[in-house]
């Protein structure tokens, strides 16, 4: 019996990917285990192998086809005499893309229905605060990262970048391709997986004259190594009367990525900011993410850099030019309104859209703010912005317990109180460890229904 | 313990003077520290250095200027040894604005970029991975300065030395590990917590040389410090030192030492002394008079008087500096 062969999902985030090249034409015969094809991802290209034997009925995507949604048939396999047509239309192929440049790496096993969680808000909402006139480039978060740790270290020989797989790998996210290529093996450095053992030695280096940048494949693993960050590198300035601090990024993809489970879903962002001594940014856009590195790798404190894996292969304007910076402790309001304030960071950023948007449809008009950095935070956008609409809810993927909305609403409880004609409301990721389930990880997850419905009791709808 | 080497070696006067005035230094300083700490003017914890003096100076003999240096939290040793105002380390163990942390690092947190004293850390072991770093940086600038990471042997179990060991001879870091093994990781001695007690073996895997010394025989340490030094400064990578030492006190002021006899400390005291030792060399080899050093041990205390009274006269610091120097 004839059967489909569907666009396999290569990775834990992969929604799309590039057909970017066919090895077998119709008429061949292929075994079980035979590699068919080459398909790129957002971080690689990966060899394709066949599951089933038969022989090769039709192609149903094009060589070159980017787009391809996972689960989308790409080739008929058929048994001798049969024929392709009865199992299969073929469906008219889309453009065809740029041919891949990526080095294969070896295959992970294909999550079958690898699904992330994410809000996008509709087309022509504001994507940041970026002035009128800015002369933009689109570019994705993962291109943007990667451009500002380029210009800086190009600027600066004392920054390097260190961290597993950083070099030779071109970066387990890709977020380093290229660099090792274009600064050498002296300034991107492949790390033994030891994390505490490197971050104590990128610390000592700071110390020493350098402006170490830490990758952590993600922040999950950066537990083995959070005594360096917080008790050697937080506190030495402090410690020595102002001597001697720590000019050091710490960064990495932070929460939730898409199935991968409770030891590796889970976002920092209120445990560092607790921190005296430690900066600590989270950005949404692209935008936000080359300008907020580039502010950190120049800053002379140890910055906390919290990425977000789902967000990297997303596209955003960003301003063109080498000296786009974005300050610390600067919020950015991405949309205007009147009637809440929705206040979020990082991921939670896209989902406090959406849900402005869902209420708009009901003549809520919601103001939505993007902290940008958590320490410090721009507390006075936050109470200015209340004092207008006169509610908030705070978005965040982290735990509720002492959470950064845990903190906005005891702030602006102190500061506000006068203002507010109801609660603030914290909408935060379930106080539970990160399940693996498809259905049980949607429901631990923030989304924008959640923020719709926080809303409406805040507004008393 | 390691045996002493014959100690005649060809050393000169003023050199032997020289190890005689830094040790009696660190000593007289450490008592004159517990003195002010039963007084209630030390706070905290403070972790006396009596008896290992022979260590810290025997190595900054093998120093240049441009090493660096750091260590654990029994650290005012180094620091006296690296040249550091024993003015401003006594202040800061009062907890003053005259402290080389003006007041709010303590006995365990001292830090001095001029004389290259990167800590006083806290943390058991997190000093080596730190130490391997300056070595990282100063590899990467260029220079050919190397890094002295002192650590104990209650650290040498520790988890992130070996993860440091396998990155300083994979990167050939010019560090060198000292390992000042008093024989007590706090009360707890090396055969109750150690099941390989040969600790400068311990870099075998990794390829890192590594030899025991002597370490209450001052001259045998600056030997051993030199061999070292040279490894790192050729670029051959790290070097292990395990320094057989003593400590005279207990781990802290609050700490009666009930886990080792009265006997076992005696005798130490009586057979290798590191102080005694080079008196003995000054004396008996006609380099020095009774009275030559009795002028010396005036000068010392002198010295360390000094230093106790600017420590009880320093200001604390002013309110104001609680908010200070957290981020720049």
């Amino acid at each position: 019996m004839a059967v489909e062969v569907l666009m396999p999902a290569l990775s834990p985030t992969m929604e799309e990917g590039t057909l970017a090249k066919w090895l077998v034409k119709e008429g061949d015969v292929v075994k079980s285990g035979q590699v068919i094809a080459e398909i790129e991802t957002d971080k690689a290209t990966m060899e394709f192998e066949a599951v089933d034997e038969g022989t090769v009925g039709r192609l149903l995507i094009a060589e070159g086809t980017a787009g391809v949604k996972v689960n989308t048939p790409i080739a008929v396999l058929v048994e001798e005499g049969e024929s392709a047509d009865a199992v299969v239309a073929a469906p008219a192929p889309v453009a065809a893309a740029e041919p891949a440049a990526a080095p294969a790496i070896e295959a992970v096993p294909a999550a079958a229905a690898a699904r992330p969680v994410v809000s996008e808000p509709a087309k022509g909402w504001p994507h940041s605060d970026l002035p009128e006139g800015v002369a933009t480039k689109t570019m994705t978060v993962r291109e943007a990262l990667r451009e500002a740790m380029a210009e800086e270290m190009r600027g600066d020989d004392t920054v390097f970048l260190m961290g597993e797989e950083v070099g030779e790998y071109q970066g387990a996210y890709k977020i380093s391709q290229g660099l090792l290529d274009e600064f050498g093996p002296r300034r991107v450095v492949d790390t033994p997986i030891t994390e505490h053992g490197f971050t104590g030695i990128a610390v000592g280096a700071s110390w020493g004259g350098l402006r170490p940048i830490v990758e952590f494949m993600t922040f999950n693993f950066a537990m083995q190594a959070i005594d360096h960050i917080i008790n050697s590198a937080a506190k030495t300035l402090y410690m020595s009367g102002g001597q001697m601090g720590s000019p050091i990024v710490f960064r990495g993809p932070n929460g939730a990525a898409a199935r991968v489970g409770a030891q590796h879903s889970q976002d920092y962002a209120a445990w560092y900011s607790a921190i005296p001594g430690l900066k600590v940014a989270m950005p949404y856009s692209a935008a936000d993410a080359k300008g907020l590195l580039k502010s950190a790798i120049r800053d002379n404190n140890p910055v906390i850099f919290l990425e977000n894996e789902i967000m990297y292969g997303r596209s955003f304007e960003v301003p063109v030019g080498d000296d786009f910076t974005i300050p610390f402790g600067k919020a950015s309001i991405m949309r205007a309104g009147s009637d809440v304030t929705l206040v979020s960071f990082g991921i939670g950023v896209g989902h406090a859209l959406a849900a402005a948007e869902e209420l708009a449809k009901e003549g809520i008009e919601a103001e939505v703010i993007n902290l940008r950095t958590l320490r410090p935070i721009d507390y006075d956008t936050v109470l200015a912005s209340v004092q207008k609409t006169n509610r908030c809810v705070t978005v965040e993927e982290g735990f509720p317990v002492g959470s950064i909305g845990d903190h906005l609403a005891s702030t602006i409880m102190q500061r506000a109180f006068d203002y507010l004609d109801a609660p603030v409301v914290t909408c935060t990721g379930k106080d539970v460890p990160m399940p693996y389930a498809a259905n049980l990880e949607k429901l631990a997850l923030i989304t924008p229904a959640e923020i719709v419905t926080a809303v409406k009791s805040v507004c008393y709808r | 313990m390691a045996r002493k080497p014959d100690t005649r070696p060809n050393v000169s006067k003023d050199e032997l003077l020289k190890y005689y005035r830094e040790m009696l230094l660190i000593r007289r300083f450490e008592e004159k520290a517990g003195q002010l700490y039963g007084m209630g003017l030390i706070g905290g914890f403070c972790h006396l250095y009596i008896g290992q003096e022979a260590v810290v100076v025997g190595l900054e003999a093998a120093a240049k200027e441009g090493d660096k240096r750091l260590t654990s939290y029994r650290d005012h040793g180094h620091m006296l040894a690296c040249d550091m105002d024993p003015k401003g380390v006594m202040a800061e163990l009062t907890g003053r604005i005259g402290g080389y942390s003006k007041g709010k690092g303590g006995s365990m947190h001292m830090f001095s970029r001029e004389k290259h004293f990167y800590g006083g850390h806290g943390i058991v072991g997190a000093q080596v991975p730190l130490g391997a770093g300056l070595a990282f940086a100063d590899k990467y600038l260029g220079n050919d300065n190397v890094t002295f990471t002192y650590f104990g042997d209650g650290a040498a179990n520790q988890g992130q030395v070996y993860e440091t060991y396998n990155m300083a001879e994979l990167w050939e870091l010019p560090v060198i590990f000292v390992i000042e093994n008093n024989q007590y990781a706090m009360g707890t001695s090396m055969k109750r917590s150690t099941k390989s007690t040969t600790l400068y073996e311990r870099g075998v895997a990794y390829g890192i040389p590594g030899e025991q010394v002597d370490g209450m025989d001052v001259l045998a340490v600056k030997a051993a410090g030199e061999k070292a030094v040279a490894h790192c400064r050729a670029g051959k990578g790290p070097y292990i030192l395990e320094m057989m030492t003593y400590r005279y006190r207990g781990h802290s002021m609050s700490d009666p030492a009930k886990y080792r006899t009265r006997e076992e400390v005696e005798k130490i005291k009586t057979e290798k002394d590191c102080i005694e030792h080079v008196r003995d060399l000054l004396l008996q080899g006609g380099l020095a008079s009774e009275d030559d050093l009795k002028n010396i041990d005036k000068e010392i205390k002198a010295l360390v008087n000094e230093a106790a009274e600017f420590s009880k006269e320093s200001p604390e610091p002013p309110l104001s500096d609680l908010w200070t120097d957290i981020t720049v």
